[in-house]
C-alpha cells in the first residue's frame, strides 16, 4: 500500500515569479511594449517567458500579452501561458475600458495587483453607431479600478506618448519603469529601448512621460475638467451696443437661466445678427412668464438651449459661413500639425439635392417648386450630385463665401419660414400642458435634440420627433407623462431606423 | 511580403552546435526542422502558424543552400498532397497549417497519405487554433489521428519540448511507416524561449535527387485490394512499431514520486497549466518538481496502454487533463481501466468543464475538485476551509462595451459594404453569405451583412440552394484568398455549371491579408519566388463567367453601389460576379509609408492627405459611422452646453484613404467632412500661388469678420 501523501510547505521561489500581463487594443504595439519587457528581464538576469495571441485579434480587437519572469538559475522554471485571475502581479491595461476588461477577467486583485491603465478612450463600434450618446461610462471604470487594484496608475498614456511623437508602448513603459513593480533600474528599462534600436528618441521621450506620469501617481489620477468654457464677444462698437443690451436682457433673468441664455444667444446672433439674438430673447421671455422659481427655473433652462438649437437652424449658408471664417482655417493648421513651409490644400464635401436648392428660394417661391414633384425632379438633374470644393482656391472659396453673406436674404427663404412654423408649433405644443404638467412641458421642449442631421438623416430626426410628439399626445393627463417621453426620447437616439421607438409607443399603446 | 518579416530572425537558424537559440515557438520549430534533415517543406498560412509560413519563406534562401524545396502551397489539402513525396522516397518533409480547418481540407490528402504509409518521416504541424483569440468554431484535430491512424505529439509548451518532438515526430514516422502530427496550441506557437541549438543537416537524398530517379510500386497506391492491406497493416504492423517506439524512446514523461494513492494523466500541451495550478496549491516548486505523480502524454495518440497500466500501478485515484470535446483520451484509459477491471477511481470530465479552454482558473478548480475528493489532506487549509472573505469588486459587465476584431483604418474593404449596406437601404435586405476573411468582419455591426460562413471559398457555394433564382438574388462574398484556395471550382466553377443567376462580390485587396499578407496569385507585389500578377478576372473568364466587373477603386462608394444595383437588377441570366480590387491598407502602409519619410527628407514634394470633421458643422448624428465604423473615426464630446450628443471626430490615425468623403457624398450625409492635404516641400511657384491665395482669402475673410460680432471660447 502507498502512503499517504502530506501537503508541502509551499516552494517560496514560486511565490517570486513575477507575472505581468498587457491588455491592448490591436494596432496598439502591445508586441513591441512585451518584446521591450522581456528584453529587459533576460538582460537583469531573468528567465522569462512571453506569450501572445496574435490571430484575427490584432485586427483593432481586444488582445492580451502574458509575461513571467524569475531570477535564473541552473534549472529551467515552469511558467504559465497565460494570467490567471487573481494571480497578476502587474496588469498593464492600454485603454480605459480594456482597464475595465482586466478588472472584469479578474486579473486585477486588491492584495497584489499593481495597474497601470491609460484613460484615453479607444471607442468602440457599438458606442460610436448609436444615434444620441453612446459613449461608456469611464468614472464607472475608474471607481471599480481603485477598489480593485493594490497600486493604481491611471494617466492618459496615449496623449503622454503622442505629444511625444511617440506611440503608447513607450508611455506603458515609462509608467511600468517609474510604478517601481518591477526590480530593475530606470537605465535599465532605457537600455531595453535602445536595444531594440527603432525610433529610440521618440521612444526614450514617450517612456520619460510615462515615468513621470507614474512617479507622480497622486496627480495622474486626475478628476476629469468639469468647468465649462465662456465665450467672449467682440466687433464693431455698435454692435457692440446692440449686444450689451441683449446681454442687459439676460441679466435681468433668473440665475439658473442665465448661462445657457448667454450659450444660446451667443449661438443665435452670431447665426444671424442680434435682431434674431433679440428674437430668441422674446421667445425665452415668453417661457419665463409662464416659469417659476418653484421648480428652480427647469422649463426656461430647457427653452434657453433648445430654442437655440431650434433658431440656429444647419442650411447651406450656415454651412458656407462656418467652412470660410479664418478661425477654421487656423483650427485646421492646427489640427492637422502643420510646419513652416508646407501649404494645406483642402476639400469639401458638398452634395445637394433638389431640397436643399428649394429651400434656398424665396419661401413663396420655394414652397411652390417643393409642391410640384417635376420641378424638384429638374432641380435634382441640375444640382444633384456630389461637389468637392476646394476651398483653398479662389473659385471654390469666392463662392462659398459669397454663400455664406447670404444672411440678409436668409429671413426670406423657403428654409426660414418652415423653421420658424416648426418652432413656434413645437413651442406651442411643449407649453401646452404646462399648468397641469410642469415636467410634461419641461420633457417636450427637450425633444427637439431629436432633429439633428441633413438630409436623409435630417428628415428621419424629423419623423422621430413628430412620433415622439404625438406618443405625448397619448399620455397627457397621466401620472407618469414625462417619465414615459424621457424614455421615448431615450429609445429614439438608440437606433437610426427608430425600432426601439417603436417598440416603446406600441407599449404605450398597449397600456392606454 | 508578409505583414512581419522575418529576416533578420532568420539568421538565427544559421546556429550550430553549442549555440543557444531565443525566441519564439515558431522559429524554434523551423530551426528543428533543419536541424533534422528535412528535404522539403510546405503549408498553408492561418494562424496561430502563419507566422511559421512567413519564418519559412524568409528564410528561403539559407533552405535552398541546403537543398531544402519551399513550396507555398495553394491549400492545406495541397499541402497535405505534398507529403505523397515521402511514400516513396526516403525524404523527410513537413508541412504545416492550422488546426482543426486546415487538417479539415486537407482531411482528403491526409487519408490517403496513411492508408499509403510513408518510407521517410513525414510530419504535419498544426497551430490548434483554440480557446481564447481563436477565429474559428471550437473543434479538436485529434479525432482525425483517430480516423485515419496517424499518431499525434502534443508537446510540453517549452521550446526544448518543442524542438525534440520534432526530431521525435520524424524518427517516430519512419519507425512506424506513419505520418505524425505535431500539434502545437496557439500559444505555444508564440511562447517565447531558449533552446541549445544543433547543426543544420542537409537532406542525405534532396527532391532534385530524387526525381533523377523516380520510383513506384503500385502497392502503396490507395486502391483495392491494396487498400484493404494498407488497413491490416496499419493495426499489425505500424501501431505496434510506434507503441514499441514510443516505449522505448521514452517519449512521454513521467515526473514526482513513484509511490502515491493518485496520480494525474495529462496532455504534453497543458502541463504548465496544470503545474502552475499544483504551485499555487504548495503542491509543486518554481521548477515543476511536484509531489504528485504525472504521466504527460507528448503523445496523445496512440495511448500505449503498458504505459498507462504501470503509472497506474496501485493508485487509487486518477485525474485526466485533456482539454476540448469531446474527451476522447478519458474514453480511451476508461475502456483500458475497465477491460482490465481496474478498481481506481478516474477523474476527468467531472471534475474539470467538457467544453472551453482550461484557463489558469478552471485547472485550478479542477486539480483542486480532483485532490478534495482523492487526497484531502494535501490541500492547503485555505482552499478547504477559506475564511477570508473575497472584497466585492463592482460588476462592470453592463459598462465594458465588447470589442470584436474590425476592419483596419483606411480598410479597401469597408467602402464596399458601405456602398453594399446603401444598395440594401434602397433595395431590402437581401440574401447574403459570407466567407472567411477580413470581409467576414462586414457581417458584424455596423454594416451586418451577410449570415453565414461555411469555409474557406465556399462563400458562393454556401448560396448554392438559391442558385434556382427567385424574386431576389442571393449575393456571396469571397476573398482573393478563398478564391485562390478553394472558391474557383467549389464556387464560380458551380455557380457556372449549375447556371447560377446570383451574384458574388470578389473582395480582391492584393494579399491573403487576415493570415498576415501573404502573396497570392494575383498579388499585384513582384515576388522573386512566386508567379503573382495572374488577374482573377482573367481566371472567372476562363471557367465561364460572362458577366464580370472589375472596381479598380474600392473608396469610389458610388460605383461600388451602382455596380452592385446593376449586378441585382440586370436582365443577364447567369453568375454575375464583381471582383472589387484595393490595396490592404495595412500592407499599403507598411510599404508606403518608409518610401514617403524618406522622400520628404529629400526634399522630394510629398503630399499627405488626412480627413478632418467640422464640429460646427456635425450636427452629432453618427451616420457616418453606421456607415463606416473606421478606428479612426470616432467621436469627442464638446465643451458646449448647447450640445448633448458627442460629435464625429477624426483622430491622428487617419491615413486619408478617402471613404468619409466618399460616403458622405454618396450616402448624401452632410457638410461636415473634409480633407486637408499637408503639401511638404511645395514647389516655389506653389508657394507664390499659395500666398497670393491666402491674401485674398484673408482680405475677404477679415472683411467680412469685421462686420460681425465675433464670439471666442475662452478656456476657463
Amino acid at each position: 500500500m502507498n502512503m499517504a501523501l502530506q501537503q508541502q510547505t509551499p516552494d517560496a521561489r514560486v511565490g517570486e515569479i513575477i507575472k505581468l500581463a498587457v491588455l491592448a487594443v490591436g494596432g496598439q504595439g502591445g508586441g513591441v511594449l512585451t518584446g521591450w519587457i522581456e528584453a529587459l528581464a533576460r538582460a537583469q538576469g531573468y528567465a522569462c517567458q512571453a506569450t501572445s495571441v496574435a490571430g484575427v485579434a490584432q485586427r483593432t480587437g481586444a488582445t492580451i500579452y502574458y509575461v513571467e519572469m524569475t531570477p535564473k538559475s541552473d534549472q529551467a522554471p515552469v511558467f504559465a501561458l497565460a494570467p490567471s485571475g487573481g494571480d497578476v502581479d502587474v496588469m498593464i491595461a492600454a485603454e480605459m475600458m480594456e482597464v475595465g476588461r482586466s478588472i472584469m477577467r479578474g486579473f486585477v486583485t486588491p492584495d497584489r495587483t499593481t495597474l497601470i491603465g491609460s484613460t484615453h478612450r479607444a471607442l468602440a463600434v457599438s458606442e460610436k453607431m448609436a444615434p444620441g450618446d453612446g459613449i461608456a461610462d469611464a468614472d464607472e471604470v475608474r471607481a471599480a479600478a481603485e477598489i480593485a487594484a493594490q497600486r493604481l496608475i491611471l494617466a492618459d498614456m496615449d496623449r503622454l506618448a503622442i505629444e511625444q511623437g511617440s506611440v503608447i508602448s513607450s508611455s506603458l513603459f515609462g509608467a511600468l519603469a517609474g510604478s517601481g513593480a518591477l526590480p530593475f533600474p530606470r537605465a535599465a528599462f532605457e537600455e531595453a529601448i535602445r536595444a531594440g534600436g527603432k525610433g529610440v528618441e521618440a521612444s526614450l521621450r514617450g517612456f520619460a512621460a510615462g515615468y513621470a506620469a507614474a512617479q507622480g501617481a497622486a496627480a495622474a489620477v486626475e478628476a476629469p475638467s468639469v468647468a465649462a468654457a465662456s465665450a467672449q464677444v467682440s466687433g464693431p462698437a455698435a454692435l457692440m451696443k446692440e449686444w450689451q443690451v441683449l446681454m442687459a436682457r439676460i441679466a435681468a433673468m433668473p440665475g439658473p437661466v442665465q448661462d445657457m441664455a448667454k450659450a444660446g444667444l451667443a449661438k443665435v446672433v452670431d447665426f444671424q445678427d442680434c435682431a434674431y439674438g433679440g428674437e430668441y430673447l422674446d421667445h425665452l421671455e415668453g417661457v419665463l412668464a409662464r416659469d417659476s422659481a418653484a421648480r428652480d427655473w427647469a422649463l426656461s433652462a430647457a427653452a434657453a438651449k433648445y430654442i437655440a438649437n431650434a433658431m440656429a437652424y444647419d442650411d447651406i449658408i450656415r454651412v458656407a459661413d462656418l467652412k470660410t471664417r479664418s478661425t477654421r482655417f487656423h483650427r485646421i493648421t492646427g489640427e492637422m500639425n502643420v510646419e513652416e513651409g508646407q501649404l494645406v490644400e483642402l476639400t469639401e464635401f458638398f452634395h445637394p439635392r433638389a431640397e436643399e436648392i428649394a429651400s434656398l428660394m424665396p419661401a413663396k417661391m420655394g414652397a411652390k417648386w417643393e409642391a410640384n414633384p417635376r420641378r424638384m425632379a429638374m432641380l435634382d438633374r441640375w444640382f444633384n450630385k456630389g461637389r468637392r470644393l476646394r476651398t483653398h482656391r479662389l473659385r471654390s472659396f469666392v463662392m462659398l463665401h459669397l454663400l455664406g453673406g447670404l444672411k440678409g436674404y436668409r429671413r426670406r427663404t423657403r428654409r426660414h419660414e418652415v423653421e420658424q412654423e416648426h418652432l413656434k408649433k413645437w413651442l406651442r405644443q411643449s407649453l401646452a400642458p404646462l399648468e397641469r404638467d410642469y415636467a410634461l412641458s419641461v420633457e417636450l421642449l427637450k425633444c427637439r435634440r431629436l432633429i439633428k442631421g441633413y438630409s436623409d438623416t435630417h428628415a428621419r430626426g424629423l419623423s422621430k420627433f413628430a412620433t415622439v410628439m404625438e406618443a405625448a399626445k397619448l399620455l397627457d393627463g397621466r401620472e407618469d407623462a414625462a417619465d414615459w417621453v424621457a424614455r421615448l426620447r431615450e429609445a429614439a437616439l438608440q437606433d437610426p431606423d427608430g425600432k426601439a421607438l417603436d417598440g416603446a409607443v406600441q407599449t404605450i399603446r398597449s397600456f392606454i | 511580403m508578409a505583414e512581419r518579416s522575418f529576416k533578420a530572425e532568420v539568421e538565427h537558424l544559421r546556429k550550430g552546435a553549442g549555440d543557444t537559440f531565443t525566441g519564439e515557438g515558431i522559429l524554434a520549430i523551423t530551426k528543428a526542422l533543419l536541424e533534422n534533415g528535412v528535404g522539403y517543406v510546405g503549408g498553408y498560412q492561418g494562424a496561430p502558424i502563419s507566422h511559421l509560413m512567413d519564418v519559412l519563406a524568409d528564410a528561403e534562401e539559407l533552405m535552398a543552400e541546403l537543398g531544402v524545396r519551399f513550396e507555398a502551397n495553394a491549400s492545406e489539402a495541397a499541402a497535405a498532397a505534398m507529403l505523397a513525396a515521402s511514400v516513396h522516397y526516403p525524404i523527410r518533409g513537413a508541412v504545416t497549417f492550422k488546426g482543426p480547418v486546415g487538417v479539415n481540407v486537407a482531411s482528403d490528402a491526409l487519408a490517403n497519405l496513411c492508408s499509403s504509409g510513408v518510407n521517410g518521416g513525414a510530419l504535419i504541424i498544426v497551430g490548434e487554433d483554440y480557446g481564447e483569440g481563436s477565429s474559428i468554431m471550437q473543434e479538436r484535430s485529434h479525432g482525425f489521428a483517430m480516423k485515419s491512424q496517424f499518431w499525434l505529439l502534443d508537446p510540453r509548451p517549452n521550446l526544448p519540448s518543442i524542438t525534440k518532438a520534432v526530431k521525435d515526430g520524424f524518427e517516430l514516422s519512419e519507425a512506424s511507416n506513419t505520418p505524425v502530427m505535431l500539434m502545437v496550441r496557439i500559444r505555444s506557437c508564440h511562447v517565447t524561449g531558449s533552446f541549445e541549438t544543433r547543426d543544420n543537416v542537409a537532406p542525405p537524398l534532396t527532391v532534385k535527387q530524387a526525381i533523377a530517379n523516380p520510383q513506384s510500386d503500385f502497392n502503396r497506391v490507395v486502391l483495392p485490394p491494396m487498400s484493404y492491406v494498407h488497413e491490416q497493416d496499419k493495426i499489425k504492423n505500424r501501431w505496434p512499431a510506434a507503441e514499441k517506439f514510443i516505449t522505448e524512446n521514452k517519449l512521454n514523461e513521467v515526473f514526482g514520486p513513484e509511490k502515491a494513492p493518485l496520480g494525474i494523466v495529462v496532455q504534453g500541451g497543458m502541463y504548465n497549466g496544470l503545474i502552475r495550478a499544483l504551485q499555487r496549491l504548495g503542491l509543486a516548486d518554481v521548477f515543476g518538481k511536484t509531489e504528485v505523480p504525472i504521466y504527460c502524454l507528448n503523445v496523445t495518440y496512440p495511448i500505449v496502454r503498458d504505459e498507462f497500466d504501470a503509472f497506474c500501478a496501485g493508485k487509487d485515484h486518477i485525474l485526466v487533463v485533456e482539454e476540448g470535446q469531446p474527451e476522447h483520451i478519458e474514453q480511451q484509459l476508461g475502456a483500458f481501466l475497465y477491460k482490465a477491471g481496474a478498481k481506481l477511481k478516474l477523474y476527468g470530465k467531472d471534475v474539470l468543464p467538457m467544453a472551453g479552454e482550461y484557463t489558469g482558473q478552471v485547472m485550478l478548480d479542477g486539480v483542486t475538485a480532483f485532490l478534495k475528493a482523492a487526497a484531502p489532506e494535501m490541500l492547503p487549509g485555505k482552499v478547504r476551509a477559506p475564511n477570508a472573505e473575497a472584497p466585492q469588486i463592482p460588476d462592470l459587465s453592463k459598462t465594458v462595451p465588447i470589442r470584436p476584431p474590425g476592419f483596419c483604418t483606411g480598410c479597401p474593404e469597408r467602402p464596399i459594404f458601405a456602398g453594399m449596406k446603401l444598395v440594401e437601404q434602397e433595395l431590402g435586405k437581401h440574401q447574403i453569405t459570407g466567407d472567411i476573411g477580413c470581409h467576414l468582419f462586414g457581417s458584424l455591426p455596423p454594416f451586418e451583412i451577410g449570415g453565414a460562413t461555411m469555409g474557406y471559398g465556399l462563400g458562393p457555394a454556401a448560396n448554392a440552394a438559391f442558385d434556382g433564382g427567385g424574386e431576389r438574388r442571393a449575393i456571396s462574398m469571397l476573398g482573393d484568398g478563398g478564391f485562390w484556395h478553394n472558391g474557383l471550382s467549389s464556387s464560380i466553377g458551380n455557380m457556372v455549371f449549375n447556371k447560377s443567376d446570383n451574384v458574388v462580390v470578389i473582395v480582391d485587396n492584393y494579399y491573403s491579408a487576415a493570415t498576415g499578407g501573404q502573396d497570392v496569385l494575383s498579388s499585384r507585389a513582384h515576388n522573386d519566388t512566386k508567379s503573382t500578377g495572374n488577374p482573377i478576372s482573367a481566371a472567372l473568364k476562363g471557367v465561364g463567367v460572362e458577366w464580370i466587373r472589375q472596381i479598380d477603386y474600392t473608396y469610389d462608394v458610388a460605383k461600388v453601389r451602382d455596380t452592385v444595383r446593376e449586378a441585382l437588377l440586370t436582365d443577364f441570366k447567369g453568375p454575375k460576379v464583381i471582383v472589387a480590387s484595393s490595396e490592404c491598407m495595412l500592407n499599403k502602409q507598411r510599404r508606403e509609408k518608409p518610401l514617403r519619410t524618406s522622400a520628404i527628407k529629400e526634399g522630394r514634394r510629398v503630399d499627405v492627405p488626412r480627413f478632418g470633421v467640422d464640429a460646427d458643422v456635425c450636427t452629432g448624428d453618427h451616420a457616418c459611422i453606421r456607415l463606416s465604423g473606421c478606428p479612426s473615426l470616432s467621436l469627442k464630446r464638446l465643451d458646449d452646453p448647447l450640445r448633448d450628443d458627442p460629435v464625429a471626430h477624426i483622430d491622428q490615425t487617419c491615413v486619408g484613404c478617402g471613404n468619409c468623403g466618399e460616403v458622405a457624398d454618396a450616402a448624401v450625409l452632410c457638410p461636415s467632412f473634409y480633407r486637408a492635404d499637408v503639401v511638404h516641400n511645395p514647389g516655389g511657384f506653389e508657394r507664390w500661388r499659395a500666398g497670393l491665395r491666402g491674401r485674398v482669402i484673408g482680405w475677404l475673410q477679415e472683411r467680412r469678420a469685421g462686420k460681425r460680432l465675433s464670439v471666442v471660447e475662452t478656456a476657463p
